[in-house]
Parts: C-alpha cells; sequence; structure tokens
C-alpha cells in the first residue's frame, strides 16, 4: 500500500496511479455536498446548467460541518455515509469530477462509474471530525446557503488524510479487507 | 417534598451536553485505546489511533469530537418527591439542550421529515430532544444523556421473533444486523440489544443498553454469557475499524432484556458508532 500526496483538480493520471489502499494526502480545493445539494447539483447538469463550481478534475467532500467557533475557517468537518450520494455520483463523475471523500460502502454503480470515468472514492476516518477539521484552512459557502450544514462549500485542505476505497480498477479496500479479516467457523 | 428550580436543570442540560460534545467519556477512550493495541490489521489500527488522536484534540481545544453532534437523547428519573419550581421538566430539558447546542458551535441536526429543511439557523437548535421519562421514589431526577449520530441510528433494526428462535435465533438477527451495516456506522462499535417486552420496548431498551459504561459487566449472568458470545461472532465478521478490516468491529455488546407475551420474542439492535457521548448525573 502505497502513499501520495496530490493536489486537486485531480487528472486521469493521477487517479491511475491510486490502488485501493493506498493513503494520500490530499490538498487544494475540495467541494462540500451532501444528498440535499447532490440533488439540486444533478438537476442542474440535467437541464444543461452551469454548476456553481468547476466540476473538471474536482474532489466532492460528503460533509456537513458544525459552525465554526468565532476565528476559525470550519467546525468539525468528518465524512459522512457515501451510500446517500449513490444515485447521484455517476453523474458527477462521467461530467468530469474524479473524486469523492465519505465513509461505507459504494453501490456497484458507482464502483463501475469509478472504472468507467477514472474516478476514486476515498475515505476519510468518520468521527473524526475534529482532527480532519484543523486540515481545512478555509471555508466559503458557494451555494445552496438556506441547506444550513448541507450547503456547498469551497474548501481548502491541507494534507488531508484519506484512504482509497475503490479505485479505477474495480477494486474495492472494504470487501478485500474485510476478506482478509474474517473468520469462518 | 423537594424544589428543584428550573433554570436548574437547564444549566445542569446545557453542561452535559456541551461537555459530551467535545469530551470522549473515559469508558470509550479506554476501550478505544485496548482496540488499537489488539487490533491485527495495520490499516483499522491507524484508523483508532486517529480517532484517539481526534479526542484528543477536540478535549483539548474545546472541538467538536465529530460534525454529527447527534440528536439529543434523554432517560430521566424522576422522584415521586421532587416538585419543579418555575416550569416543566421537559421545557427545562429543551431549554438546556438548545442552549447547550448553541453555546458548543454543535451542529443543529433535526430537520423537518419530508422537506428535509433544517428547522431553524445551523447554531443551537436541535430541538424536541428525544426524552424518555420513568418516575421513581425519592427526591433526586436522575438523567442519562447521549448525542446519538445519524449513521449509526440508520443501520439499527428491530424484529418480533416467534418464541422459538431462541437465544440462536438472536444471535444469528445480530450478526445479520452488523454485517450488513458494514463500515457505515462508524466502527468500532458498540451494539445495544434490547429483547423481550412489546415491539416499542424491545427497541428502547436496546437504546438504553448503550448507555452502560463500556468495560462494565452485566450483573446477570445469563445475559453476559450472551453478550460475550454475541461480541465474539461480530468480531469474526472481520469488518474493523471504519470498516477497513480488522478484528475489532465492536467494542462491547450489552443487553437489556424484559418479560414478553408468551407469543412473542421482540429483538432491538441499536447501533453506536465509536464516538459514544454519554453521561449521567443526579440533581
Amino acid at each position: 500500500m502505497a502513499q501520495y500526496t496530490l493536489t486537486t483538480p485531480l487528472t486521469s493520471e493521477d487517479t491511475k496511479k491510486l490502488k485501493a489502499g493506498d493513503t494520500v494526502l490530499l490538498n487544494g480545493t475540495l467541494y462540500t455536498a451532501r444528498d440535499a445539494a447532490h440533488k439540486r447539483l444533478v438537476e442542474l447538469i440535467e437541464k444543461g446548467e452551469e454548476l456553481p463550481f468547476d466540476i473538471k478534475g474536482s474532489v466532492i467532500y460528503f460533509v456537513g460541518p458544525t459552525p465554526p467557533k468565532p476565528g476559525d475557517p470550519i467546525g468539525s468537518a468528518g465524512p459522512t455515509t457515501s451510500y446517500r450520494m449513490d444515485s447521484y455520483s455517476p453523474t458527477m463523475l462521467k461530467h468530469g469530477s474524479k473524486g469523492m471523500i465519505g465513509k461505507g460502502k459504494r453501490s456497484q454503480e458507482v464502483k463501475d462509474a469509478c472504472v468507467k470515468y477514472d474516478g476514486i472514492y476515498f475515505g476519510a476516518t468518520g468521527g473524526a471530525g475534529a482532527l480532519l477539521g484543523k486540515k481545512i484552512t478555509s471555508s466559503e459557502v458557494i451555494a445552496y446557503p438556506e441547506l444550513g450544514p448541507e450547503a456547498v462549500r469551497k474548501i481548502t485542505v491541507k494534507d488531508f488524510p484519506v484512504t482509497v476505497i475503490n479505485d479505477t480498477y474495480g477494486n474495492d479496500l472494504y470487501e478485500q479487507g474485510r476478506a482478509m479479516y474474517e473468520v469462518k467457523d | 417534598m423537594r424544589e428543584i428550580e428550573f433554570d436548574v436543570i437547564v444549566k445542569a442540560v446545557r453542561d452535559i451536553i456541551v461537555h459530551c460534545g467535545t469530551d470522549l467519556p473515559q469508558d470509550t477512550y479506554d476501550a478505544l485505546k485496548e482496540a488499537m493495541e489488539n487490533e491485527k490489521s495495520p490499516v483499522s489500527k491507524e484508523v483508532i489511533r486517529q480517532i484517539l488522536e481526534n479526542a484528543n484534540i477536540a478535549k483539548n481545544e474545546k472541538r467538536p469530537l465529530c460534525q454529527d453532534t447527534g440528536l439529543a437523547v434523554f432517560f430521566v428519573k424522576v422522584g415521586d418527591e421532587v416538585k419543579i419550581k418555575g416550569g416543566l421538566l421537559k421545557d427545562a430539558i429543551n431549554k438546556g439542550t438548545e442552549q447547550g447546542y448553541r453555546d458548543a458551535y454543535l451542529r443543529a441536526s433535526t430537520c423537518e421529515p419530508f422537506s428535509r429543511a433544517n428547522l431553524k439557523d445551523t447554531v443551537g437548535y436541535n430541538l424536541p430532544a428525544i426524552i424518555h421519562f420513568d418516575i421513581v421514589e425519592g427526591d433526586k431526577i436522575d438523567i442519562e444523556y447521549a448525542a446519538k449520530g445519524g449513521g449509526s441510528e440508520n443501520v439499527s433494526r428491530a424484529k418480533v421473533f416467534p418464541p422459538a428462535a431462541g437465544k440462536d435465533g438472536i444471535v444469528e438477527y445480530v450478526k445479520e444486523v452488523i454485517s450488513d451495516a458494514g463500515g457505515n456506522p462508524c466502527p468500532p462499535i458498540t451494539v445495544g440489544v434490547g429483547i423481550g417486552g412489546t415491539f416499542e420496548k424491545a427497541v428502547i431498551s436496546s437504546k438504553h443498553a448503550l448507555f452502560r459504561d463500556i468495560g462494565t459487566r452485566n450483573p446477570d449472568q445469563e445475559l453476559d454469557e450472551l453478550e460475550q458470545r454475541i461480541l465474539t461472532e461480530i468480531n469474526k465478521l472481520g469488518i474493523g475499524a471504519m470498516g477497513m478490516g480488522g478484528t475489532k468491529t465492536a467494542l462491547a455488546v450489552h443487553i437489556e432484556a424484559n418479560p414478553c407475551h408468551i407469543a412473542s420474542l421482540p429483538v432491538s439492535v441499536n447501533v453506536q458508532c465509536h464516538s459514544s457521548r454519554h453521561t449521567h448525573i443526579t440533581i
């Protein structure tokens, strides 16, 4: 399992070198979106309208942070469970997004889309919101402020720690890791 | 009759919410530390190391442990010799909840069930709190509190079995629920199992079972043995920390059992993520 440091936006060259189980420190810009925001983003794509950010090479972080304390860019910000985005992620990948950060397993459609469009599904440590929030150096709401914690934010990260769960070759760390440690009677 | 001021309760509730938002309870911390030491998978070991580092950062810098600061869940035992002066106990708990979430910059996670609109601004509103009342003898109020996150709640399940299912049926069911959940509920988890009673009694018992400190044994020997048996079975699943594969999927299994109808065996499985934020006070 290799370790990489990558800066967004990601290219196919970046994503194709990653394998399930690799650890990556991400730098640069991420966009935050949960289910409510994904619904709206995918509706914009389907209508052929402009998105609130450049989707090419983008990495989407599934997170709804706590409100920042005075002087901080953001509050605690760990990943939310990803399957709720499963129906939207293939469309995002098809239109150029290259990565997603969340926690928990994805549907076969999402895994297939990762293979087809050179996308990566990264896992971050759920429940490590204080630690991960500190890796975020700036945050700005760029769309849907009425969604509160679910608004779309443009955030800047420094050495944000993630693990490759689904790679561009169809591998799945959850399945491989579990098979390795499962005890069958 | 002992009189307790409304505001005393508001303040007490506010304080435990603030505390639990940032300070992982010692029982949980110790159990995670032990899990890290015994975990065989290096990937899961690293995940638990991050979880413990997160707990240290949260405590030292007063940052929320997790961005999912939960819905506020209370089990309240009210002494029959207690009178609340200046308002209703329920209102005091809700007011303390709102103040605590606001003061500690915790996330407002309640929304309208259909429009999904957040019910107020993102700060300081997480109402109504989920409160389970009981009336007991005495002149005190006993409050158990937990911040219950959504990820682990989403994988929880309940089912009413025929009595013939027995212990083997219960073990298989809990295994099935945890196996299907995989990494979604943020393992290493604690598993609350409610057995018996009616359908809803089993569910509430499974929730209350999660309030028990991790590392304490069930005083009922039969239940203690069943807890150990289920824990061993869960840890054979190989799910590991955050589902990345490993030997420490669950820290503990806690069971609460009740007498039930001769025709039924209700079983509920309520899952708690590794960020088991819970506490207990007596006023």
